[in-house]
């Protein structure tokens, strides 16, 4: 399955491994900053609602 | 309907929320197809050999690098211009992931142009001005992160995106009018005859939509993060008044 890179095997499969574990690293990243902001506004919002407004 | 419907951020977050599932999607099956094709099912070049296989990041990965710029230029004018919030804050979005876009590409370019021009890098007009492009990414960031006021933020970031669309434009075109450098031209053009044989040209096309979607995904989820942020910063700054 795997073809035949010669004896540019290291530096085709160095390009392809740096450029993957960058392309991987801003998607999760962008993932993990998205959930964590969502549940810090959820928990801002419920604590608005929870207190009591002056007057 | 107006376009300028989509400055609500609620309006912006719920059409997002509609249509990442199948950009995010549709973006996953082009990445997977055409680097899977472009890896395991095309020949190697009669010259490059097997390292033609790299074409298939280097090439939507430079063209992303640029586009993300121009993307963020658009969006910064109409801030600058209409005053919307979430047109600051998609640029804001959207420059780490060009900044990856351009890493991807000088980095791709150096594991390359080591076995076939001899050197992982040299100062040629094209990859200089990539530097430099991904040296605006960073300050450009940077700018953002060190500003706590987000509108005097967004004005001296969209200042900075103005000066560094110079840059980004001067690294798609700086091959056409600078010829002492290593770089090739164009390798994709519209004219058959100039263009890559189509036995390359075809999984190129898919990885470069691929990449587009990608950058579309991880914008649209970027941008909710940032209007968020910027709510919740409201929010915090109105509990310690109280």
């Amino acid at each position: 399955m795997m073809p035949d890179l010669g004896k540019y095997a290291s530096t085709v499969l160095s390009a392809y491994g740096i450029s993957l574990a960058l392309l991987v690293g801003i998607v999760l990243l962008s993932l993990w900053q998205s959930r964590r902001m969502k549940a810090r506004l959820d928990a801002a919002e419920a604590r608005r609602l929870e207190t009591p407004k002056n007057g | 309907m107006s376009f300028w419907e989509y400055a609500n951020p609620r309006k912006f977050i719920a059409t997002a929320d509609a249509v990442l599932p199948y950009v995010t999607g549709l973006a996953a099956i082009c990445l997977v197809t055409g680097l899977v094709w472009g890896f395991f099912f095309t020949p190697d070049d009669f010259r490059q050999g097997s390292t033609v296989k790299i074409f298939y990041l280097h090439v939507p990965a430079a063209m992303m690098a640029i586009n993300a710029w121009v993307m963020m230029l658009v969006t910064s004018l109409i801030w600058l211009i209409r005053r919307h919030h979430v047109s600051a804050l998609a640029a804001k979005a959207a420059a780490p992931v060009g900044m990856v876009f351009t890493l991807i590409a000088l980095v791709t370019g150096a594991i390359w142009g080591q076995p076939m021009w001899g050197t992982w890098w040299e100062w040629d007009p094209r990859l200089t001005s990539f530097l430099i492009l991904l040296l605006f990414y960073f300050g450009y960031m940077a700018l953002w992160a060190a500003i706590d006021n987000p509108d005097t933020a967004a004005d001296l970031t969209a200042i900075l995106c103005l000066v560094g669309s110079v840059f980004a434009l001067l690294s798609r075109y700086a091959v056409n009018f600078w010829n002492q450098g290593l770089h090739q031209g164009a390798s994709l053009s519209l004219d058959k005859k100039e263009n890559v044989a189509d036995v390359f040209w075809y999984p190129a096309l898919v990885s470069i939509a691929g990449f587009v979607l990608l950058f579309l995904a991880l914008v649209l989820i970027r941008t909710k993060t940032e209007i968020r942020a910027r709510r919740l910063h409201a929010l915090e700054m109105r509990e310690r008044m109280e």
